[in-house]
C-alpha cells in the first residue's frame, strides 16, 4: 500500500505479565482506507487497537498516528489526539444512564462550546446516517444488539474523526444487522474521508468492505494483502481461517497430554 | 527453620505487602480524584445529580431508621433513668446519644449499605461494559467525569443525612417518651436545650459525619473503579465496599471520639 499513511506501526512488541502478546508487528493504515486486522480470539487484535489509542504502551517499537508517536505524548497531547479518533467497542459500550441522543451529544458537549440547537442538528444528522433518527429518545436498554451497535457507530463519528477503530463490530449480530453495519462502516469512512481499522474474526462480512487485511496469529502478522488475495491465499493458517475449516494449523484440540496416557493413568488410579 | 513456618510467614508477608500496596494505590487514587475535582465542582449539575441519587434516594431508609432508633432510645432511656428518678432527663439522653454518636455512625453505616454499594456497583458495571474505556477514548477523563462527582455527592449528602437521622430520632424519642409514656413535655425539651452544646455536641457530630462521608465515598468509588470487570468482580467489590467502609467508620469513630469528647 503506497498511499499516505495515517497510522504507522513499526517493530511493535508488547509483553503482558512477562508473556509476549505482540511480536514484531509492522502495519500501515493509509488515509481514506478500510483495513482489517483478523485472527482468532486472543491473538492480540484488540491489544493492537488499544496500543493505537494509547490505552496501552508498547514494550518496544512505535505506533504513529497522524505523524505523532502515541506513547511519547503527554496526557494533554494524548487527549487531543483522541479527539480526532472514534472507537466502536465490541458491545457498543453506550452510557446506560443516558438516552441515545445524549450518548451522541456527549462528546460535542464535552469538547465544544456549540449551542444546544446546533448540537441537536448534528446529533440528528449522525442518527439519520445510521438510520436511527426515530430512536433518539430511547435508552440503551431499549435497543436491540444491532441498533446499539449503530448508535455506537453514530457516537464514534460524532466529531468527524480522522481515524475510526472498530472492535469486533459484527459480533453477535443477525444477518440483516450485520450487513447494515458493514455497509455503514464503508459508507461512513468514504463520506468522512477517514481511515478505518476493523478488528474482527468475521471473515465473510469484513472481506466485502475492506481494502487491505492483516492476519495475526499468536501475536505475529502471518499474512497480509487485499481481500481478493486473502481469499485465494495458500498460507495454511489464512486458508483455514477464511474457509472456516475445523482443523488445520489452529488445532481443534486445546493443547494437552496424549489422550492414551491420560486414560491409562485413570485406569491405574481406579484399579 | 521448619518449612511449614517459612511458608506461613511467606504467605503473611505477601498479604501484608499486597495490603500496603493497595492502600498506597487507594491513596494515589484519592489524590488524583481530588486534583480532578474541578469538573465536578465547576459543572455543579453533575454533583447535584449524584446528591439526588445518593442522598435523596437514601432518605426513606435514613428517616425510618432514625425514627425507630429514637423510639428505642426513648424506651431504654426511660427504663434506665426511672431507676434513678431522673426521667425528666430523657430528652438530654436521647439528643446527646443521637447527635454525638448514633446519628453520624448509624446513618453512615446505612449510607454505606444503601448508597456506597450502589456507587461501587454502578462504576464497576461501567468498567465491565467498557463505558469507562469508551470515555477515555473520547478524551474524557473518567475520574473527573464519573468518579469525582459521585465522591463529592456522597461527601455532601452524608452530613445532611446524619442531621436528618438525628432529628427523626429525637422526634421518635419524643413520641415514645412524652406521648406514649407520659414524661413531662416541658422538661423533655427544656433540659435538652439547656444541655446540648452547639460546638461541643452538634458541631462535633457534623464533623464526624463529614469524615464518615469521605470514608464511605472514597471506598465506594475506589472499589468500583478497581473492580475486576466481571459479574463476580463487581459483586466482590460491592461486598468489600460495605465491609471495609463499615469497619473504617467504626474505627474512625473511636479515634474521633477519643479526640473530641475525652478529657479536653
Amino acid at each position: 500500500m503506497s498511499q499516505e499513511a495515517l497510522v504507522e506501526i513499526r517493530d511493535l512488541n508488547f509483553t503482558y505479565d512477562g508473556r509476549p502478546v505482540l511480536t514484531g508487528i509492522n502495519m500501515t493504515i493509509p488515509r481514506g482506507k478500510v483495513v482489517a486486522v483478523m485472527g482468532i480470539s486472543g491473538c492480540g487484535k484488540t491489544t493492537t487497537l488499544r496500543l493505537i489509542g494509547g490505552q496501552l504502551k508498547p514494550s518496544s517499537g512505535s505506533v504513529k498516528v497522524g505523524g505523532q508517536v502515541v506513547h511519547e505524548l503527554d496526557s494533554d497531547g494524548l487527549y487531543n489526539l483522541r479527539r480526532r479518533m472514534g472507537m466502536l467497542f465490541q458491545f457498543g459500550a453506550l452510557f446506560t444512564d443516558m438516552s441515545v441522543y445524549d450518548n451522541i451529544a456527549f462528546q460535542m458537549r464535552e469538547h465544544t462550546d456549540l449551542p444546544e440547537a446546533l448540537i441537536r442538528d448534528l446529533v440528528m444528522m449522525k442518527l439519520h446516517a445510521v438510520g436511527l433518527r426515530g430512536a433518539h429518545g430511547l435508552m440503551p436498554a431499549e435497543l436491540s444488539g444491532g441498533m446499539a451497535r449503530r448508535v455506537a457507530l453514530a457516537r464514534a463519528i460524532a466529531l468527524d474523526p480522522m481515524l475510526i477503530m472498530y472492535d469486533e463490530p459484527f459480533a453477535g449480530l443477525d444477518p440483516i444487522s450485520l450487513s447494515i453495519v458493514g455497509e455503514l462502516i464503508r459508507k461512513l469512512t468514504e463520506a468522512l474521508g477517514a481511515s478505518s481499522i476493523i478488528v474482527t474474526h468475521d471473515v465473510q462480512e469484513s472481506l466485502k468492505i475492506v481494502d487491505y487485511v492483516y492476519f495475526v496469529s499468536e501475536g505475529k502478522i502471518v499474512a497480509e494483502g487485499t481481500a481478493e488475495e486473502m481469499k485465494n491465499s495458500t498460507v495454511p493458517y489464512v486458508h483455514q481461517f477464511v474457509w472456516g475449516e475445523a482443523d488445520g494449523p489452529v488445532p481443534f484440540q486445546y493443547p494437552s497430554r496424549p489422550y492414551g496416557d491420560q486414560l491409562m493413568e485413570r485406569t491405574a488410579r481406579h484399579g | 527453620m521448619d518449612n511449614g513456618v517459612v511458608r506461613v510467614l511467606r504467605v503473611i508477608g505477601r498479604r501484608v505487602n499486597a495490603g500496603i500496596w493497595r492502600l498506597g494505590y487507594a491513596s494515589r487514587f484519592f489524590l488524583a480524584m481530588v486534583l480532578h475535582s474541578g469538573t465536578a465542582l465547576r459543572r455543579l449539575h453533575l454533583t447535584i445529580r449524584e446528591i439526588y441519587f445518593t442522598g435523596v434516594l437514601s432518605l426513606i431508609i435514613i428517616l425510618v431508621s432514625g425514627m425507630f432508633v429514637g423510639m428505642v432510645l426513648g424506651l431504654q432511656g426511660y427504663d434506665t433513668l426511672s431507676r434513678y428518678g431522673s426521667t425528666e432527663a430523657l430528652g438530654v439522653l436521647v439528643a446527646l446519644s443521637l447527635v454525638r454518636e448514633l446519628g453520624p455512625v448509624v446513618a453512615a453505616l446505612l449510607f454505606a449499605s444503601r448508597a456506597g454499594s450502589a456507587i461501587t456497583a454502578e462504576i464497576g458495571m461501567m468498567k465491565a461494559t467498557e463505558q469507562l474505556s469508551a470515555m477515555e477514548m473520547m478524551a474524557v477523563d473518567p475520574i473527573a467525569r464519573v468518579v469525582a462527582p459521585r465522591f463529592w455527592g456522597g461527601v455532601i449528602s452524608m452530613p445532611l443525612l446524619a442531621a436528618l437521622f438525628s432529628a427523626m430520632g429525637i422526634f421518635g424519642g419524643y413520641l415514645v417518651g412524652v406521648q406514649l409514656i407520659g414524661v413531662d413535655e416541658g422538661s423533655f425539651w427544656s433540659q435538652m436545650q439547656a444541655s446540648v452544646d452547639f460546638r461541643e455536641d452538634i458541631l462535633n457530630g457534623v464533623i464526624k459525619s463529614f469524615v464518615f462521608g469521605i470514608i464511605v465515598s472514597w471506598v465506594a468509588v475506589f472499589e468500583g473503579y478497581d473492580a475486576e470487570p466481571t459479574a463476580e468482580g463487581v459483586s466482590g467489590a460491592t461486598t468489600r465496599t460495605v465491609v471495609t467502609s463499615s469497619l473504617a467508620i467504626l474505627a474512625a469513630d473511636f479515634i474521633l471520639t477519643a479526640f473530641m469528647f475525652t478529657g479536653a
